[in-house]
């Protein structure tokens, strides 16, 4: 195995005990400095699958299997001592909400200092030091003094910079990302997004993103890949799969979404709804809501394909031949 | 901060007026002339009105109350119908002995109910759960007088081990002697306290865990003692408050308590007062009762508030 491979799952599963099979078989590599976004609808399992990465799921609840590595450690079977040593300085989470993300009673500069103090031998006075470096990081205005503010004397933007400087506390080498814009007002979004883009590039961090929002995954993504039920139904370099889809989910998704290839046209819809997680369908589970679907799409769960080196969709109309997409691309 | 503390123990002045003024009419309103329990029932007309006037019980009520709120102001409760002695010495003696009594009962019930509560929420659902439920909802049920009778039962009659009455000889001290007759009625005191913070605390930290930012502190790797350390913050404000309002019902409400197992505080001081209709004994130990009460509320605020960061605006 290549020592720059920081994320490595295989047929990843997640099943909740309610009977929710939330994440059904997900397989990636994800390499160092580079981006990667899940894009998805709410309840497609993209939150459970970044949660997966770091075992933040309930533990009592929760029913993991398949392989996941980070960094050569299998999270599958990891004690909770050994996940907590890699929680921190090897990965860590940037939540949606950072409201209730940050605990109230504690001051920023408590958050960030204690996570330092837990994971590296340094003195208390160094931890307070490098928590102001971190606050000035994340461009926070006047850092000295927000380092002794309560989370809620912050606005939006200014606390989800602050859980962005908390995550990065430790300089982990993989930076998990789970909506982080999503609660935010327009105008913060984009600086919040180029901040951690910014950030991501300066520190040479291998980053998840996690999003609904394709014009989201435009700005910060290397590669993309489109959830649906639990599966990574498309995947590919984030040019390509904007300006060419080729699962027609991801399909409906760009048609539904304003973003630049889609002036003049009029946005479509996809019918029907996701289905549900806990009694999934045998087929392609898109296959009830697809237009393209015939018989062979219900009677076994499509492979995924690859019909040229770098993108794969789980379609039984995609032509893995390369000789096939290239016509079709000139057509 | 010292703002706030201000304003707030400005508040307590008219509260603590309406207080006084309430625990003075109460007992002009319940029925019964107090001339009748200090004078025998043949007494002449004269006498009565002679007493009366020595009391001060001819003047108009709006007088009384005037007169009576300037000498407890200066600390002069007046002497006590029954036995002439100074209100304000009996109250002394007293409210120390119910302020032993009651801090100890909240400690233990503080303490028994964070631990019971705290494990019941951090093991929801299980056995210790429905076990500490259980204790909470036996703990706040049962009646008290009758739980204390029960131990002396056991703990003096039967096994002989425990003393069941007083407060032991002469003025109190920490030491086995004095403790020995502490023990009991501590412990029937705190049954009831040590129910109501186990449900209270096992409610906080059920709710506590299942917010985000436990994720986001797991997330950041800290250890079981750490997270513990934050429950604990959040829980604080939310337990003291309900801990800080069962002292003061202590305080004041421990009159069956220490009436069975005849501990000389100002409950068995308030019993005696009220079928002796010992007027000036009972407005005194209502009034510095309900002050108790004003004071440990006005305290059990501050804490919350310099607890709580987010209650520290207004």
């Amino acid at each position: 195995m290549r020592d720059d491979l920081l994320v490595l799952a295989r047929d990843l599963r997640v099943k909740f005990t309610t009977g929710v099979n939330a994440v059904n078989g997900v397989d990636f590599d994800l390499r160092q400095r580079e981006v990667l976004c899940i894009l998805g609808e709410s309840g497609s399992g993209k939150s459970v699958t970044l949660r997966a990465l770091m075992r933040l799921n309930p533990p009592t609840k929760t029913i993991m299997s398949g392989t996941l590595e980070l960094g050569g450690r299998d999270v599958v079977q990891a004690s909770e001592n050994e996940m907590s040593d890699l929680r921190g300085p090897f990965v860590s989470m940037i939540f949606q909400e950072p409201m209730t993300a940050l605990d109230p009673v504690f001051t920023i500069g408590r958050q960030i200092t204690e996570t330092i103090l837990r994971h590296e031998n340094i003195s208390r006075r160094k931890a307070r030091r490098r928590a102001l470096e971190l606050l000035e990081l994340v461009q926070i205005p006047s850092a000295k003094r927000r380092l002794d503010a309560y989370p809620h004397e912050l606005s939006g933007g200014l606390r989800q910079r602050a859980m962005i400087a908390i995550a990065l506390s430790c300089r982990p080498k993989l930076l998990l990302a789970d909506e982080p814009t999503t609660a935010l007002d327009a105008s913060v979004q984009i600086q919040i997004l180029l901040l951690l883009r910014e950030i991501q590039q300066e520190l040479g961090m291998g980053m998840i993103f996690v999003t609904h929002d394709l014009g989201v995954a435009g700005e910060v993504a290397d590669r993309i890949a489109v959830m649906y039920a639990g599966r990574f139904i498309e995947e590919g370099p984030v040019a390509d799969l904007m300006r060419q889809p080729l699962h027609p989910y991801a399909k409906g998704l760009l048609g539904a979404t304003v973003h630049e290839g889609s002036r003049g046209k009029r946005l479509t819809t996809i019918p029907g709804a996701p289905p549900d997680l806990r009694d999934l369908p045998g087929g392609c589970a898109f296959a009830p809501r697809c237009t393209e679907a015939e018989g062979a799409c219900l009677a076994h769960l499509p492979e995924l394909r690859t019909p040229v080196p770098d993108r794969a969709a789980r379609c039984i109309h995609v032509d893995d031949r390369p000789a096939a997409f290239g016509e079709r691309l000139a057509s | 901060m010292l703002l706030y503390t201000l304003r707030r123990i400005l508040y307590a002045v008219p509260i603590a007026l309406a207080v006084s003024l309430v625990c003075f009419m109460l007992v002009h309103i319940a029925p019964g002339d107090p001339i009748d329990a200090i004078l025998p029932p043949d007494a002449s007309a004269e006498t009565v009105a002679l007493v009366r006037k020595d009391y001060g019980l001819d003047k108009p009520l709006p007088v009384q109350f005037g007169l009576w709120l300037a000498h407890v102001v200066q600390g002069d409760f007046g002497r006590s119908i029954a036995n002439r002695r100074l209100v304000a010495d009996e109250l002394v003696s007293a409210a120390s002995k119910t302020f032993i009594l009651a801090t100890t009962a909240a400690s233990l019930g503080f303490v028994i109910g964070c631990i019971l509560g705290g494990l019941a929420g951090a093991f929801r659902g299980t056995l210790i759960d429905r076990a500490a439920v259980s204790f909470a909802v036996g703990g706040v049920s049962v009646p008290h007088y009758w739980l204390g009778m029960v131990l002396v039962i056991i703990f003096s009659v039967t096994l002989g081990w425990l003393p069941s009455m007083s407060a032991g000889p002469g003025d109190w001290a920490w030491d086995w002697l004095h403790i020995r007759h502490l023990i009991l009625p501590a412990i029937t005191l705190s049954v009831i306290p040590a129910g109501l913070v186990t449900r209270t605390v096992r409610g906080v930290v059920v709710e506590i865990l299942s917010q985000d930012f436990m994720t986001t502190l797991r997330g950041k790797g800290l250890r079981r003692l750490m997270l513990t350390v934050h429950v604990m913050k959040n829980a604080a404000p939310t337990a003291l408050a309900v801990m800080g309002l069962q002292l003061g019902y202590l305080m004041g409400g421990s009159i069956l308590v220490e009436t069975v197992f005849a501990w000389p505080g100002t409950g068995m001081m308030l019993n005696q007062a009220i079928f002796q209709r010992d007027i000036p004994v009972l407005q005194g130990t209502t009034l510095v009762l309900a002050m108790i009460f004003v004071a440990l509320n006005l305290l059990v605020d501050l804490i919350q508030t310099a607890l709580d960061p987010r209650m520290r605006r207004t």
